[in-house]
């Protein structure tokens, strides 16, 4: 091609761009608000809290992280994950595979119910918790008998938290389940694979990048869970104080330095899920373009009467 | 017999996609199951692969009475109109997953996917994903992929539906070698009678859930059992004629009425190969102009319009047409060797007919 054809083709280009396109005042001005927007809400408060956990340099940095009644929440927080996000994980698979590959009466209430801890404050989450497990409770009086402590112990934040964070691994698999569909499933069963070596050499490959965003957004929510678990904790300190509970209980104490470095570690946590998740975006895109992309028919290199 | 299906019906709901059909598929044959599209061949091709269950009859593979087996007990290969690769794994693993499956050991699984990989002309794509196929190149890999375990049958939905029309003439031819070089009983379904016509040993023709006919495709071009047949599987040309005094009229064209009454309605068809064109105006007994001619390569369509403007079709070879140095626009007389007589579309065919004016011309006879 020519300079000149080149340079007739850019020109005709933009011209045609300007006949949809908003002038360059209304563009710029959108984008600025939007970025200032952003920057005032978002960018300046997140920065804001490493300043602050930073103010009294690392040494009181550390120190706040040292403290045995932070380290206690730390470790509390991880254990809940730990608990949670693999339950969530089993029961976010069985029912993205029965939505997405059977028919069945009630499969639009079960999708209703899966979102039900979407639309339930997380306060009112918790609360049902202590009506159904507190002493004062439903099954309070026999769980006493028993000795079953549930309603501010361990056992009630992890029911919390798996009750808040159910939604995003089914949410996240449902509709990659669908868009596979089961046609490679059937191919598998004419091959000899029964139902579970299917689903674990076919449909759990084809479904991971999905998998793996909702475990890493439903692992976020279950470390930074604050409403639901505050009910059922009863904030004992040392004992059953998660992170957010600890920053909310540091930062009452007007211990700000610590309540920050608390806040900072969730932050970090947060960055990290963001980078993740648009890592697997950007891979899903990339597999989904490739696939879309059949490179152009050639005939055989040999010809079949040889073959 | 390697697969026999008896009284086989499947409903699903109140709708019955296949009603009490039965056939037989012999050892080694390549078997076409040809219909339009909701005909029922597909549930019938799912149906023995075990992928549906019939509502009533017996599906038998080599004797064996399979409705109870299992889709991975029924040792079939099954070819998807999708092709449905496994886009998680390379060329290798999907051509390696029914024998890893079955717990092949590693060398002789290596073995078996090299030796595919060279009878489909997959030679260098094995560490490729599907995404980075050709069309052509994916539907051999879903072939090789179910070829790898041995099945006895061998199963292909549609698999020339979704490749264009070049590499389809080749992935035919080469369908038909493979079948004569692994001698694997084969059955295709495929809405396209040219291709069923061109590949198989026999067609099943299906229309509406029904077996229509089942032969060679010799059989069922020359002999069809129904209208339906004769005019799915190839071009027919239908004339309805009106009765007056003994003789079935059309415009110009006449045919004896055996005995139906004056005032009833009759029904003739004809194959293109049938009507037969002269110069000579007195030659034949009716009088038309070539409308238009159609190039099909080999053999060419001639379009004529009588005066009262009937349209017929005809069919001859490109020497023909030159013998009889014919063009468009040029008048002609034409007459038309062979009819059947036809009834509603699902009676039975009645016998071909031989016009009384067969003996003025020998030419075009044995096309």
């Amino acid at each position: 091609m020519s300079e000149t054809t080149r340079f007739h083709r850019r020109t005709a280009t933009t011209q045609s761009q300007r006949g949809t396109e908003e002038s360059p005042m209304v563009k710029w001005t959108l984008i600025s608000v939007a970025m200032l927007f952003l920057g005032v809400f978002l960018l300046l408060p997140l920065i804001n809290v490493f300043a602050q956990a930073f103010a009294k340099g690392a040494g009181a940095y550390l120190g706040a992280l040292r403290d045995p009644d932070t380290l206690a929440a730390i470790r509390l927080t991880l254990l809940v994950a730990a608990i949670s996000v693999p339950l969530n994980l089993v029961f976010g698979v069985a029912a993205a595979w029965a939505i997405a590959k059977f028919e069945f009466r009630g499969k639009s209430l079960l999708i209703t119910l899966i979102d039900l801890p979407f639309s339930v404050s997380p306060v009112v989450a918790g609360l049902m918790f202590v009506v159904l497990f507190g002493l004062q409770g439903y099954l309070g009086e026999w769980l006493d008998a028993h000795d079953i402590r549930i309603i501010f112990a361990v056992p009630g934040i992890v029911l919390a938290t798996v009750f808040v964070t159910f939604p995003f691994v089914a949410r996240e698999l449902i509709p990659v389940m669908q868009a596979t569909g089961t046609d490679q499933e059937q191919a598998a069963l004419t091959l000899g694979a029964n139902g579970w070596q299917t689903f674990w050499h076919v449909t759990l490959p084809s479904a991971k990048w999905g998998l793996l965003y909702g475990v890493i957004l439903c692992n976020a929510r279950a470390m930074g869970e604050f409403g639901a678990v505050s009910v059922v904790s009863g904030h004992i300190t040392g004992v059953t104080d998660t992170m957010p509970l600890r920053v909310e209980k540091l930062y009452n104490e007007y211990n700000m330095t610590a309540a920050f470095t608390v806040a900072s570690l969730l932050a970090v946590l947060a960055l990290l899920t963001l980078g993740v998740k648009t890592f697997l975006e950007w891979k899903q895109a990339r597999e989904h373009r490739l696939a879309q992309a059949i490179p152009a028919e050639k005939p055989s290199s040999r010809p079949p009467s040889e073959s | 017999m390697s697969i026999e299906l008896k009284n086989v019906s499947k409903r699903f709901g109140a709708v019955a996609a296949v009603a009490a059909v039965n056939f037989t598929v012999r050892e080694g044959e390549l078997v076409a199951l040809l219909g339009p599209s909701g005909g029922g061949k597909t549930t019938v091709l799912r149906m023995i692969a075990g992928l549906e269950l019939p509502t009533e009859g017996d599906i038998l593979i080599r004797g064996q009475r399979v409705n109870d087996v299992p889709v991975q007990k029924r040792n079939i290969g099954f070819v998807f109109q999708s092709y449905a690769l496994f886009k998680t794994m390379s060329v290798f693993d999907n051509i390696a997953f029914g024998l890893k499956i079955k717990k092949w050991k590693s060398a002789e699984r290596k073995a078996r996917v090299l030796e595919l990989l060279e009878l489909l002309g997959l030679e260098g794509l094995e560490k490729r994903f599907p995404h980075q196929l050709s069309g052509g190149q994916r539907q051999r890999v879903a072939i090789a992929r179910a070829l790898a375990p041995k099945p006895s049958v061998l199963l292909l939905d549609e698999p020339f539906g979704a490749v264009d029309a070049k590499i389809r003439q080749e992935l035919r031819d080469w369908l038909v070698h493979l079948h004569n070089d692994l001698n694997v009983t084969t059955l295709f379904v495929t809405h396209d009678q040219e291709e069923a016509m061109e590949v198989s040993n026999r067609i099943v023709i299906f229309s509406r859930g029904r077996l229509e006919q089942i032969g060679t495709p010799r059989e069922v071009y020359e002999e069809p059992a129904n209208e339906f047949v004769a005019r799915f599987i190839g071009v027919l040309n239908v004339l309805e004629l009106q009765v007056h005094q003994g003789v079935g009229r059309s415009g110009e064209v006449e045919f004896p009425a055996n005995g139906r009454p004056d005032g009833s309605k009759m029904r003739i068809g004809f194959r293109p190969f049938a009507v037969r064109i002269s110069r000579d105006l007195n030659l034949f007994p009716y009088r038309a102009t070539i409308s238009h001619t159609f190039f099909l390569g080999v053999m060419l369509r001639v379009e004529l319009e009588t005066p009262a403007g009937l349209i017929i079709r005809a069919r001859m070879t490109k020497e023909e047409y030159a013998q009889l140095r014919l063009h468009d626009g040029m008048a002609v007389s034409f007459g038309i060797r062979s009819y059947r007589i036809l009834g509603s579309e699902d009676e039975p065919m009645s016998a071909e007919l031989v016009t009384a004016h067969t003996a003025a011309a020998t030419y075009g006879d044995g096309i």
